[in-house]
């Protein structure tokens, strides 16, 4: 990764011409070879931020650039580094694979070749289904071909518009695969996705939006190191009516049932947990077993997107 | 300019030309034939001849018209309708493309289609009648800024198009009846006084008029007003193209 950013967005606004305003002054920098993940609910404005950074969608106001090249001005250069996978899977029913990776290649203005597409094709499980019209291919397959589609012309810059969106499992994470093979390529991908653990798994940094507006931008391990929370659970060998006084006032709690003690921290923060389960020894009380559990991004994005009005 | 996209986007439009040739050719074929036996075969025979043309003759320039006006229509809307519809439109905004380009691909797709079929139409012609091109280049000519012309309206309608119904609209309620009452089976000459009046506010009058004297000799209304009239045609249908690129109406949003 490099200190140049790929993408600068400054103060985009985009409002339709019905009057809703998708965006609002939305400032965000992506670095180079960095996975980005844009997290956000439904109508939060992720489609038209990426919509307006491949050119499908005017910008009302604010400038865009990719590698330098804005977006409206300077189209050409900057669309020439862009790949796009919309969310939905739109393909021609009639034609070949082979036929409509071509046709992704020629209309960014480069000659045919073979020998690319058969590497796009291998490295997405999609050779032996070449020459299979579109329409005979499975909601899988035919994913898979709209990223060889939007591989053709070597984008530096990758956008996957809800990639995993509707697959299965196995499929999910073959698609993690390629995203991490991509990056290892050098090329800076961009994500959107509902599946919070998406992010978790391949994401460098987040980005959340909602309302049109980026609420928080951060590297995905600084952001669960600040607003992870972690839960230490204490089983007791036996019930207890309270807590023993020399645990009160330490944060701790105890289950409705009374059989575990449990204590909240933050994943980041400095914590006793040795003097405690040694208080804890100390107040008579036997241990049956000690758990962790972390919260997940998920529920870091949950209690964000609660903040944000 | 992007060459190479525009030569994509004309070579993936003729591809399906070619995936539905029998009913991209066959169809206005046997359309044409049709039309040569009922109102050549049958209903000419009872008609000695339009100002010293066999009848069966003289309705070929306006039957190639027809048929080359309709399909460049229907070519170009639908070529850019479908990836509107189907959303693989996306990829053409995304690109590196300029409208211009986008335009240069289909509706020259669009002209070619029109262009094969009228001349496999009159192809068709000459197994049926006896004819004679008196003015080869300008027929050539005639047809050429007919197809583009009528691309152009095409890819307009196409644009501005949410379903496949108004897709159809514009070509059967304006198109269609335009050209059959544009002299492509009778002279207007032969019309009452006051119908030919009305007839000179049809477009499609002057290219049929055009288009025959190219193959006759004949004009209804002189061959310089059929030139003003496509090239008025052409230059309306390009304003409203440059409009719609500028504005970026019913592309971008």
């Amino acid at each position: 990764m490099t200190d140049a950013p790929i993408i600068s967005i400054d103060g985009l606004t985009k409002t339709y011409a019905g009057g809703f305003t998708a965006l609002h002054d939305v400032s965000l920098t992506v670095q180079t070879g960095e996975i980005l993940a844009l997290l956000g609910p439904n109508g939060a404005g992720k489609t038209t931020l990426i919509s307006t950074i491949c050119g499908i969608t005017q910008p009302s106001g604010g400038q865009v650039r990719v590698g330098g090249h804005d977006v409206v001005t300077d189209f050409r250069a900057a669309r020439r580094l862009i790949g796009l996978v919309p969310q939905e899977i739109v393909l021609e029913p009639f034609t070949r694979v082979c036929d409509t990776v071509a046709f992704s290649r020629g209309i960014f203005g480069l000659p045919h070749d073979a020998a690319l597409i058969e590497d796009r094709l291998r490295r997405l499980t999609l050779w032996d289904k070449r020459d299979a019209m579109l329409r005979e291919l499975s909601g899988g397959m035919r994913r898979r071909v709209m990223i060889a589609k939007a591989l053709a012309h070597d984008p530096r810059v990758l956008f996957l518009d809800e990639p995993t969106a509707g697959v299965d499992v196995e499929l999910r994470r073959d698609m993690w695969a390629i995203v991490r093979d991509l990056k290892s390529r050098g090329v800076t991908i961009i994500l959107t996705t509902h599946y919070i653990e998406e992010a978790e798994a391949i994401a460098d940094r987040i980005a959340i939006i909602n309302g049109g507006r980026i609420g928080l931008v951060e590297n995905k391990h600084a952001l669960m190191r600040r607003l992870g929370q972690k839960e230490l659970r204490m089983d007791l060998n036996r019930a207890v009516d309270g807590l023993p006084d020399t645990l009160q006032g330490r944060g701790l709690d105890l289950s409705d049932d009374g059989r575990a003690i449990l204590y909240r921290y933050t994943v980041g923060a400095g914590t006793d947990i040795g003097p405690l389960l040694a208080d804890v020894a100390a107040a008579g009380l036997g241990l049956r077993d000690v758990r962790t559990q972390e919260s997940s991004l998920e529920d870091i994005f949950v209690d964000l997107l609660r903040e944000t009005p | 300019m992007n060459r190479i996209a525009i030569w994509t986007m004309y070579r993936h439009e003729m591809a399906r030309f070619r995936r539905t040739l029998g009913q991209s050719l066959l169809s206005p074929v046997l359309s044409t034939a049709l039309y040569f036996v009922v109102f050549g075969a049958a209903l000419g025979s009872r008609i000695d001849s339009v100002e010293g043309i066999p009848y069966g003759a003289f309705i070929v320039p306006g039957l190639v018209l027809l048929s080359v006006m309709t399909q460049a229509v229907s070519n170009a809307s639908f070529g850019i309708y479908f990836p509107k519809f189907i959303g693989t439109i996306y990829e053409h905004l995304s690109a590196p493309v300029s409208y211009a380009e986008i335009l240069l691909g289909y509706v020259g797709a669009a002209a070619t289609k029109a262009l094969i079929v009228g001349a496999v139409i009159l192809a068709t012609a000459f197994f049926f009648v006896e004819l004679r091109i008196a003015h080869p280049m300008a027929m050539l000519a005639f047809l050429v800024l007919t197809a583009v012309s009528f691309s152009l309206l095409g890819f307009i309608i196409g644009i501005w198009a949410r379903s496949f119904e108004q897709l159809q609209l514009v070509p059967l309620l304006i198109i269609t009846p335009l050209a059959f009452l544009g002299g492509s089976f009778y002279s207007i000459s032969m019309l009452p006084a006051p119908w030919q009046t009305v007839s000179l506010f049809n477009p499609v009058v002057y290219l049929v008029s055009g288009f025959r004297w190219a193959f006759f000799g004949l004009e209804d209304i002189p061959v310089a007003f059929s030139l003003l009239a496509i090239a008025g045609f052409t230059g309306a249908c390009l304003a409203v193209v440059a409009w719609i690129f500028r504005t970026g109406w019913r592309l971008r949003d």
